[in-house]
């Protein structure tokens, strides 16, 4: 893949993406949120919410809004990444590692299965 | 926190959660006079001269609104320990500026670390942020405004694959590039 760093390539990125979501209907948006308070980031939430980014990028997967928030507040929890998908409730993720952020990612942000062994209850 | 990078990620997190809409990360090297100097700049809501005095100290803390944590008392630890210093400015209305300086080879500091890796988190992470990244070592400069950025994509969100792509070698590039004309090792 060429380096693409100049004004006119983010252009060219911008008509094919806009290409790509006139195809598509309106299906409302995916967003997935990483708590990002001190306690976050000490337990490693940039590197769950990079993971993440790179899952986006290596899978091509278009529509998903990543969000990063501050405490959510079960700082026992951190990492903690929050899934809400068109029409349903929000889902809230414990402990979540670059590993996890990637199942998350594949069965629940994509295949729209909640991943039930890594969800915190309440 | 085990790097410098990971600390710009917390307090620009506190610029955030204090309603800024427009943040400067600014990171300087100076190799001539060994120095390590982090500015980071919002203009959020800011802070009374109470809050300000208090939010430095790690034995007191507003546990209700956990806007901010120990991250201050740890980042301000940080530099004091390196021969260096740690400032905070605050106004009311007017924002907050940061300001952490490390003597640069002293046996104690942090290596800065995954410095592209926070920027991206924070750009594509908070797209309502006006982003302006500078990173300096000596006389030379790397900067990365998102403004122009987001005005081109206008309305194609950041986290489209190749839109996350393009900031992330940019960011990436722009800043391996520099440390290689300083004869620096890359950062991860």
């Amino acid at each position: 893949m060429p380096t693409v760093k100049s004004l006119d390539d983010l252009k060219k990125i911008r008509e094919e993406a806009l290409k790509k979501q006139q195809m598509k209907e309106t299906s409302g948006k995916k967003e997935v949120i990483v708590g990002m308070g001190t306690v976050g980031i000490a337990a490693g939430a940039r590197e769950t919410l990079k993971a993440i980014l790179d899952i986006i990028e290596e899978d091509n997967l278009e529509d998903i809004i990543v969000r990063q928030t501050g405490n959510i507040g079960l700082d026992s929890f951190e990492p903690i990444v929050q899934v809400i998908l068109p029409g349903q409730e929000k889902v809230t993720y414990g402990k979540v590692n670059g590993e996890m952020a990637r199942k998350i990612i594949t069965k629940h942000v994509v295949g729209g299965e909640i991943v039930k062994e890594y969800k915190i209850e309440g | 926190m085990r790097e410098l990078a990971l600390h710009i990620l917390d307090i620009a997190e506190n610029s955030i959660s204090a309603g800024a809409t427009r943040i400067l990360i600014s990171v300087e090297e100076n190799l001539q006079t060994d120095r390590l100097v982090i500015d980071i700049e919002d203009n959020g809501k800011g802070m009374d001269a109470e809050t300000l005095a208090r939010i430095t100290d790690p034995f007191i803390t507003s546990r209700t609104t956990r806007n901010v944590g120990l991250g201050i008392p740890f980042f301000k630890a940080a530099a004091e320990s390196c021969e260096g210093l740690f400032k905070i400015q605050s106004r009311p209305g007017k924002g907050t500026t940061v300001k952490a300086e490390f003597k640069r080879s002293h046996i104690d500091r942090m290596p800065l670390g995954d410095l592209a890796g926070t920027l991206q988190t924070l750009i594509i992470g908070t797209s309502d942020v006006h982003w302006i990244f500078e990173y300096r070592i000596n006389d030379e400069v790397f900067r990365f405004d998102d403004e122009p950025v987001k005005k081109i994509l206008d309305g194609v969100p950041l986290s489209d694959p190749s839109v996350m792509r393009y900031i992330r070698e940019a960011l990436r590039t722009g800043i391996d590039e520099l440390r290689q004309e300083a004869n620096l090792p890359n950062t991860n």
